[in-house]
């Protein structure tokens, strides 16, 4: 099968991959590349496990072809602490005891920062439904609620 | 929080300085940051996909497998059937000597559910072993199959499995685990109210966000690494030693963070064929379910069928219980012989009661094999009894939870399997609960102790 070249950066660090035509970004990206912290849950879009933000936007990375992503600029649960500072969601999933087995975790960081970046003061009901396509079997979403609420409160008093 | 330090107090420290202090879980900080390693978290050159054929059919005797057309498919390494398997048939629990082994790890003969794998898959890549999967071609002779729990068990039901010889699990008592204690029928006879109630659920599947799944890398030195989400390391160490006729110290098993199991990943099912697989073809082995095999292929909770008749006496006393309680393990009997037992032992529920009667089976019907899930073998149980308490409350017009109070049990008191009871303190959690939940009641039960009959 030809390979096809794609380039892009994941966390601000440019990277350059070689891949079959038709990987799923979930798969270069856990495969080739190396960053495991998105999950396969359900590799058919249900789950949200996967979840990455490609250019701001919050996308499900097992269903993004990896060759549509030439140019991207691709953030991942991986890359959010700076200089081994916890990312201020990270901190309050910590705090709120939002993580049981975690495997939904890097997921719904991801889907609680797309909504912040947006929306920096969200309702409950926003953060429910910001979350509605990320599955967790353990927790029972809420202490998840609890901390993506927690982490908006702390972002504006820093802002403040 | 409010902790209260009266209760029992002369049995313990009033120490208890970790209670209603928060303190961080220690596995939080990699869970955040995307760093916890979980066992898909691995790539290995040259590695390996691992895809079942499955079967399309409840019950079915296979005629041939042929598996030519497969075999020349491009990126196809290897290609498993029954006879590639060292030791095929096997039971999990044989490890605490509950057998006969009863299931074939990929079927020969016969397939007894639907799902159930005949041939295993490896391939470069996950398409290739897909793609060949589906041109296996197994030929079927269907057979009546029976998915009722009391079909199952009439005489002339299809018998699902050969290795049981009847479609229920034998126990050294006979057809079911049994209790026995008291006089049932003297208590019943001497009852003011008597209530039979039947109470029914359905399979529930675990649904763990990462599915069930192992990667097998050989190692140089003839010992395969074998990564997995499994719930029960040893158990499945020990029975892959015995299905691969390998001795455990060829097998080297590394487990790490589950992705959710509630149970559901105490099965041995993914481990030795890969392992297989990684031995016959010298290459590492990725054996991951899809989402779809997750929902449909793994072990759910079992089926349940709980029979109750209560003897009750206008004062709140329960005199008489008999209880019959079907389990439905589906074709084979993973845990559930182990859960029918539980359920034994658990059906007269945190209540002393004079007379009982209990009779659980295990049965073995044409559904999906059932398993571990979170209390099983009494979840369900405790659904249908504490129906069952507030049904028999109502009856003779007693509040709900003073009659619990009527019937708690108490230290010293005799189970109905012989155990007497310790350490009870049911009675203390229904006054702190009455207080709670603001659901008042009468003077007596709140000075009422687990310690002694008195009040
Ligand atoms: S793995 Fe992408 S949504 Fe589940
Ligand atoms: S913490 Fe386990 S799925 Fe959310």
């Amino acid at each position: 099968m030809a390979k096809v070249p794609v380039q892009f950066t994941l966390n601000g660090a440019e990277k350059a991959e070689f891949i079959d035509s038709g990987t799923t970004l979930l798969n270069a990206l856990r495969d080739k590349i190396g960053d495991t912290s998105p999950k396969g849950g359900c590799h058919q879009g249900t789950c949200g496990a996967c979840s990455v933000i490609i250019d701001g936007e919050l996308r499900l990375s097992c269903l993004t072809l990896a060759e549509t992503c030439n140019g991207a600029a691709i953030t991942t649960t991986s890359g959010l602490s700076e200089g081994g500072v916890l990312h201020p969601l990270q901190r309050a999933f910590l705090d709120a005891f939002a993580t049981q087995c975690g495997f939904c975790t890097p997921g719904m960081i991801m889907a609680a920062k797309v909504l912040l970046d947006h929306t920096p003061s969200p309702s409950r009901e926003d953060v429910v439904e910001a979350l509605s396509g990320n599955i967790c079997r353990c927790t029972g979403y809420e202490p998840i609620i609890q901390a993506v609420l927690t982490a908006a409160r702390s972002n504006s008093q820093h802002a403040a | 929080m409010e902790l209260r330090k009266s209760y029992f107090a002369d049995q313990r420290k009033d120490d208890l300085h970790e209670i209603g202090q928060p303190r961080p879980r220690s596995d939080s900080p990699s869970h955040v940051t995307g760093k916890t390693a979980y066992f898909a978290d691995r790539n290995f050159p040259g590695m390996l996909h691992l895809k079942m054929v499955r079967s399309p059919h409840h019950h079915a005797r296979i005629r041939s497998i042929d598996t030519s057309e497969a075999e020349k498919h491009p990126g196809v390494v290897k290609v498993l059937t029954a006879k590639d398997v060292p030791h095929n048939v096997y039971t999990i629990l044989i490890l605490i000597q509950i057998g006969p082994e009863d299931e074939t790890v990929l079927a020969d003969s016969k397939v007894r559910w639907k799902g159930e794998a005949v041939v295993a898959m490896l391939a470069e890549t996950e398409r290739a072993a897909q793609e060949a999967a589906a041109k296996v071609k197994v030929d079927y002779e269907v057979l009546p199959a029976v998915f009722d729990m009391e079909e199952a068990l009439k005489p002339g039901a299809p018998l699902v499995n050969e290795y049981h010889g009847q479609n229920h699990y034998l126990y050294d008592s006979g057809e079911c685990r049994k209790v026995r204690f008291g006089d049932v029928d003297a208590g019943f006879a001497g009852a003011d109210h008597i209530l039979e109630q039947t109470y029914q659920s359905s399979p529930i599947e675990h649904a763990p966000t990462e599915t069930t799944g192992c990667i097998v890398a050989p190692e140089g030195n003839d010992r395969f690494t074998c990564y997995t989400n499994t719930q029960a390391m040893f158990f499945t160490l020990d029975n892959a030693s015995i299905i691969l006729q390998m001795p455990g110290s060829k097998l080297h098993f590394v487990g790490g963070t589950v992705g959710g199991g509630f149970g559901g990943k105490v099965d041995v099912i993914v481990e030795p064929i890969a392992i297989l697989g990684a031995k016959l073809t010298g290459r590492p082995v990725s054996f991951i379910y899809s989402r779809e095999e997750e929902m449909q292929i793994s072990s759910p909770r079992a089926a349940e069928k709980v029979v109750i008749k209560d003897g009750v006496m206008k004062d709140g006393r329960i005199v008489a219980r008999k209880v019959t309680g079907y389990t439905d393990a589906g074709a084979y009997s993973r845990h559930s012989p182990y859960g029918a037992q539980k359920g034994a032992g658990h059906y007269p529920g945190p209540y002393t009661i004079p007379n009982v009667w209990i009779d659980t089976y295990c049965v073995y019907t044409n559904r999906t094999p059932s398993s571990a899930m979170r209390g099983f073998g009494v979840t369900i149980g405790d659904f249908a009894l504490e129906v069952q308490m507030d049904k028999l409350a109502r009856l003779i017009g007693m509040d709900p939870l003073e009659f619990r109070f009527i019937n708690a049990y108490r230290d010293g008191d005799m189970k109905a399997h012989r155990q007497p009871t310790e350490g009870a303190a049911l009675i203390e959690c229904m006054q702190e609960a009455s207080r709670a939940a603001n659901w008042p009641v009468a003077e007596k039960y709140l000075s009422m102790s687990s310690y002694a009959k008195g009040a």
